[in-house]
């Protein structure tokens, strides 16, 4: 090994042990008897069971998954337009406008859309009073407007990629349009849709900030219910959660990776 | 099939903001909501327009808000150019590995972007702190008497933000540094450039493009911060985004709290602004 070559690979353990280490030290401690978090008093499951008693988070992580799920099923549904629109279209009315629009959510500071959206809300609840209360319907509007926009990059980038002339053979050959977004082009993107949603889904698990300017007094996702207890301090019982979160995680991200390499070499030894 | 997300970005992302902008411009009351209408159709015709311009001036003014502006920039600058320093060198060794092994090593990179950020930030409270990990095995190796201060430290604010954000650094290296052809590189040493200069003359402009998307995605979500400076600063680590939160959420003021959110997005307007320019250059 030459030395720039010994210098790359202890720099890349090095990065790699500052990457996963703290995620580590994490699930170790969740499975420690003391309740003091760095004293090592036997092993033990006691945080889990109280986990599980904790009625209060059990109801946040279902509040969560549902408004994760609604709102990454409607951002696919329309970041999938946006992202068929700004690609197909090259001209229409108000096209910059729109991609401007579309763009901006991803690097807009999580503090003012949360802000922005809230004195909306509450401006609106005044005009014509809807939303009557703040909850899970406002955060779900929240989340459905920032996971949009992703899965709009996504799926324009897969649409970039894709060849045109598809599409076009697909209408010489007499396909109406209506054909040829469900014969060709959804088919085409399924893939793009798929990593959107679940993308969406994950951000939308992830949101402390929007959720809680849009939450009103109404509701508590899983990452406010954390984060006001972490507040405080280190409690044993939420390393037991995120342990149980990063396995969950993990396990899926490893099984889609290893489907979809498979896929990968199939596609090859058949062609 | 363009209508549909355009009206709802109208109306849930482009009117909330103008609405943002129109309250920087109004006056705290006390009421519900906590602020005046600048537009007063029914009264007097002469000063039906109510816009003031105290809130900003008092930004201006306060020196509570100058600080927490700068410092957010300061934290992101700093905090970017760490990520690209210890970025740059694991980018290229993945881009460098064997095929096979390419896909496993980004699959690590990402992982940890999958399970909650909050969670992660979590962490480091449990390694850092009073009778964490770290100070107990250093009293324990007897190197110190009591334990170092590093939870609720600006030290503790920059690790959490490299350690949350460097993915976004690294996959934008990574994918510019796949795409460079390695035969210029060779060329280069075989007309006698050194190490170094293949470094400085050939990769390093050549993967510019990676370099800036990568701190970009960095710099911009780390100048509006709330939650790792919340949870791993101290009581004085005062960054915007945490600033307009305790603007708005305990003091009340939602005038303020707006005219701080107009100003954060000029802040962070202006490198975008830059980028787009030149990438407009290149192409």
């Amino acid at each position: 090994m030459s030395r720039s070559s010994t210098f790359i690979f202890s720099w890349m353990c090095f990065g790699f042990a500052f990457l996963y280490i703290p995620i580590f030290v994490l699930i170790i401690f969740s499975f420690n008897n003391s309740a003091i978090i760095s004293v090592w008093g036997g092993f033990s499951t006691r945080w889990y069971y109280e986990l599980f008693q904790n009625e209060q988070i059990i109801e946040a992580c279902l509040l969560s998954l549902k408004i994760a799920a609604i709102s990454a099923t409607f951002a696919t549904i329309l970041g999938t337009m946006a992202g068929i629109a700004v690609s197909q279209f090259q001209r229409f009315r108000g096209r910059l406008l729109f991609t401007g629009l579309l763009g901006a959510p991803l690097v807009m500071p999580e503090v003012i859309t949360g802000l922005s959206l809230l004195l909306f809300f509450i401006s609106l609840q005044e005009l014509i009073g809807w939303p009557s209360s703040r909850g899970a319907n406002t955060i779900t509007i929240a989340h459905i407007t920032f996971s949009m926009a992703y899965v709009a990059v996504i799926v324009q980038s897969r649409l970039t990629s894709m060849d045109k002339s598809l599409s076009e053979a697909a209408m010489d050959l007499g396909a109406r349009p209506f054909q040829v977004l469900f014969d060709v082009t959804l088919p085409i993107i399924a893939p793009a849709m798929i990593s959107g949603w679940l993308l969406s889904f994950t951000l939308s698990l992830d949101d402390l900030v929007i959720a809680s300017f849009t939450a009103g007094a109404g509701a508590s996702t899983l990452p406010m219910v954390i984060f006001s207890k972490i507040k405080l301090g280190v409690t044993p019982d939420i390393n037991a959660l995120a342990t149980l979160i990063i396995s969950i995680v993990g396990i899926g991200v490893f099984t889609a990776g290893y489907i979809l390499h498979r896929q990968k070499s199939l596609t090859k030894i058949i062609r | 099939m363009i209508g549909l997300p355009y009206f709802w970005l109208l109306l849930f992302f482009f009117i909330p903001f103008l609405y943002v902008f129109q309250i920087s411009f109004s006056t705290p009351i006390l009421a519900q909501p906590p602020y005046s209408k600048i537009l007063n159709l029914s009264g007097d015709f002469s000063n039906w327009l109510q816009a003031t311009l105290d809130n900003y001036l008092f930004l201006l003014e306060d020196n509570l808000y100058w600080v927490s502006y700068l410092k957010s920039v300061k934290v992101a600058f700093i905090s970017t150019l760490i990520c690209l320093l210890i970025g740059y060198p694991l980018a290229y060794g993945i881009a460098r590995a064997p095929r096979q092994k390419r896909h496993i090593l980004l699959m690590l990179v990402i992982l940890p972007f999958w399970s909650s950020f909050l969670l992660r930030v979590y962490a480091w409270m449990g390694i850092l702190s009073k009778n964490g990990l770290i100070n107990s095995t250093l009293v324990g190796l007897g190197l110190i008497d009591k334990p170092l201060a590093i939870l609720y430290t600006d030290v503790a604010v920059y690790l959490g933000i490299v350690y949350t954000y460097i993915p976004f650094m690294i996959l934008p290296l990574y994918a510019s540094i796949e795409k460079l052809d390695s035969s210029l590189s060779d060329a280069a040493s075989d007309l006698g450039a050194n190490r170094w200069q293949r470094f400085f003359d050939i990769t390093l402009p050549l993967t510019k493009p990676g370099i800036i998307a990568g701190s970009l995605l960095v710099f911009i979500p780390a100048i509006g911060e709330y939650v790792i400076p919340t949870l791993l600063g101290g009581i004085d680590s005062l960054m915007i985004g945490r600033t307009l939160y305790d603007e708005f959420f305990l003091n009340r003021d939602w005038p303020l709290a707006s005219a701080v959110a107009t100003i954060l997005l000029l802040i962070i307007v202006l490198p975008i602004m830059w980028f787009q320019r030149n990438q407009q250059r290149t192409n």
